[in-house]
């Protein structure tokens, strides 16, 4: 190994990092986790784009930044409740500011029988060997680096599971908000969530900000889905302009489960989501639905990966993606169809709207499939507005810029038609035309 | 209303309109005739301000503005209303929404107040007593899955509720049967009033059978060739267009 003289500031800048104390620390099997992820990480630094799943996002400029690790603030500092409410959205709530839970923001009172929520930094503090499977898990893939860099200094997250044959009926809000702080700052959340057998769970994650800043978040969530049980999970991100923003999640069906995902990406100035799902039970169904409307000088990286490995498993994905004016936005898909995984049903699309000449999206569906009797289809497509739409719409009164939001809100739409929340689909809506320029 | 002088118009670099003057004053019907190709919806896109049509010499100055210098949500604000002849599908945007935002964009470019959905939802049941569509349409995507005729109907709904000054139709009758027609013309003529002109572009006389012309012209190479009242419709469909190129200029001009 050739050790550089000179280390990019991001690494040096953890060097001290092993020495902090984080909620746990003193376990013996988490100090080592921990120790370990971070000198693997400070050992093969950041992946570069010669790493094939970190080929079209670089992180050169990254790694010339220095962050500070955690918000020791974090606990007090001042945000206004109010931002955090959702339309139709009314369930208990589990904030983090700064990638630090916050009791004062936060709504746990007379959770419904079957539902566990906790804030991950009490778990481990109280008694972390429930967790020692889901935090021991090892991330050994090369693009998997900010996973390792997550596991070494996660001190907080979410710790939720519901009961087998619970049903949740409202639905449970998940709120990460990013606040400024003296300067530039990194944070690292971990979610465990587990639906038990037959159990019902509607899941709201919520990325938001309340003023500018540059922080870094990771945050790595494990989903598992025993036999029967059924997820909605929506995801609606709008961190701060210039933040970056690196999330995996791990999503693991088991017989007959079923789980639908939307997801709404509209903030962040780097942003990347590494989306793994694998279909382990028999005809375990899957639904991801995703857009990311893109401005300025944005840049977005949707990874998703769907595995089936079981009998008569369906996935469908409908993805699509925006970009004006300077932004670039990456979506790769790719499914896998193991062998023996006979009777699968998959259909992956993803349709891309350029709407300026400077803009950039690049995407790569991928599909392999080494089992008998599949049913799988994909496509993608990158094109830009059509321009006898737009005319007809300007024909009847409509400004070109309103015309122009009205076809690219259309476009999307397709992606959010499933979304059983109408409450909440009405507010996607009108959010995503909000952040059109 | 509209004064078109001497109007000269390109596409694609290729002379299209060469030298087209026409005057319509309020509450007239001109029907503009001619074969394939000789500029008539060329027309109709110069005046609604489509992209790719290149205004090289002349004007067009409607209601003491110049149209030319107008974007095309300006001129529809101004009361220029162009019904396509083939009509965009818009996928995800719902008709009536689509129709709302419209007329509240005229509306605000006019400095009119805007129509909340109670006020806009009474303006639309009264104009569907002028232009039958049916809720279904109403509700679905702009044109999307419409008939070649419901596509056309909504045309002049969409006619019925913006309330222009001036409508152009563009070959609004092609792909229509015979009943589908009769329903689009008495749509058409419920809207005639004394302010209110129409350019009727059309290759077939039939359409005037029904809506009734003040004026006929024919276009022919860039240029309308000859004038009069409805009956040269009539003439033009006994002869043929090439009637009126046989015939020598000087009796035209007569």
């Amino acid at each position: 190994m050739s050790q550089s003289p000179a280390p990019l500031p991001f690494i040096d800048a953890l060097r001290d990092a092993a020495g902090v104390r984080l909620p746990g620390s003193g376990q013996a099997w988490l100090d080592t986790v921990r120790r370990e992820n971070l000198e693997t990480f400070l050992a093969d630094g950041l992946p570069d784009t010669r790493t094939e799943a970190w080929k079209y996002t670089a992180l050169r400029a990254l790694g010339q930044r220095r962050f500070a690790q955690g918000d020791p603030d974090a606990a007090t500092r001042a945000f206004d409740p109010r931002a955090l409410g959702l339309p139709g959205v009314d369930g208990p709530r589990l904030v983090f500011v700064n990638g630090v839970f916050r009791a004062d923001l936060s709504r746990l009172d007379g959770l419904p029988a079957g539902l566990t929520l906790q804030p991950l930094s009490q778990v481990l503090e109280r008694d972390p060997e429930p967790l020692r499977f889901a935090l021991s898990r090892r991330y050994r893939e090369a693009g998997d680096a900010f996973a390792r860099l997550n596991t070494a200094l996660a001190g907080d997250g979410v710790m939720l599971r519901v009961a087998a044959g619970a049903r949740i009926s409202k639905p449970v809000q998940l709120c990460f908000v990013g606040v400024p702080a003296s300067g530039d700052l990194a944070w690292h959340v971990r979610n465990v969530i587990e639906v038990g057998e037959g159990a019902r769970l509607d899941l709201v994650e919520h990325h938001l900000h309340d003023a500018p800043h540059k922080h870094l978040g990771t945050l790595v969530t494990d989903l598992v889905l025993q036999n029967d049980a059924h997820l909605q999970h929506v995801q609606l991100q709008n961190a701060a302009e210039e933040s970056v923003l690196i999330r995996r999640g791990s999503l693991h069906l088991g017989a007959r489960s079923q789980a639908a995902l939307h997801v709404l990406e509209l903030g962040g100035g780097l942003v990347r989501h590494d989306l793994h799902a694998e279909m382990r039970g028999d005809q375990a169904r899957l639904d991801t639905r995703g857009v990311f409307v893109l401005r300025g000088r944005q840049h977005l990286d949707t990874q998703l990966s769907i595995r089936h490995q079981a009998l008569n498993t369906a996935s469908e994905s409908i993805w699509r993606g925006v970009a004006d004016e300077r932004a670039r936005g990456v979506f790769r898909g790719a499914i896998v169809v193991a062998e023996g995984a006979d009777g699968s049903d998959a259909s992956l699309s993803n349709k891309n709207l350029l709407l300026s000449s400077l803009a950039e999206i690049d995407t790569k569906p991928e599909l392999e499939i080494y089992a008998d009797e599949v049913k799988a289809a994909h496509g993608a497509t990158v094109g830009q507005l059509d321009e006898r739409a737009l005319f007809y719409l300007r024909s009847r009164g409509l400004p070109y810029a309103e015309a122009r939001a009205l076809l690219t809100a259309a476009f999307c739409r397709a992606v959010f038609t499933s979304l059983p929340n109408e409450t909440l689909r009405d507010h996607f809506s009108e959010a995503l035309l909000a952040h059109l320029p | 209303m509209l004064k078109i002088e001497n109007l000269h118009a390109r596409v694609e670099g290729k002379d299209i309109l060469k030298g087209l003057s026409l005057t319509v004053n309020p509450g007239e019907v001109h029907a503009i005739m001619g074969p394939n190709g000789a500029g008539k919806s060329t027309l109709g896109n110069v005046l609604s301000g489509r992209d790719g049509y290149e205004v090289t010499e002349g004007s067009v100055i409607f209601e003491g503005r110049d149209l030319l210098a107008l974007e095309p949500e300006e001129r529809a604000a101004a009361g220029v209303f162009l019904a396509f002849q083939y009509p965009v599908e818009i996928p995800g945007v719902n008709n009536t929404y689509f129709l709302r935002a419209a007329l509240n964009a005229q509306r605000k470019q006019r400095g009119e107040p805007e129509l909340d959905s109670m006020q806009f939802l009474k303006l639309v049941r009264e104009k569907l007593k002028i232009m039958q569509i049916s809720d279904e349409l109403l509700h679905r995507a702009v044109n999307e899955g419409f008939s070649g005729g419901e596509k056309k109907r909504n045309e002049i709904f969409q006619m019925a509720v913006l309330e222009p000054k001036l409508a152009i139709l563009d070959e609004t009758d092609s792909g229509l049967d015979i009943d589908a027609l009769k329903q689009v013309s008495q749509g058409v003529n419920a809207l005639r009033s004394a302010d209110r002109s129409f350019l009727v572009i059309t290759h077939y006389q039939r359409l005037l059978d029904y809506i009734e012309p003040d004026f006929v012209h024919v276009l022919a190479e860039g240029r309308i060739v000859e004038s009069g009242d409805k009956t040269l419709a009539l003439k033009l469909e006994e002869h043929g267009y090439a009637w009126v190129a046989e015939r020598d200029p000087a009796e035209v001009r007569a």
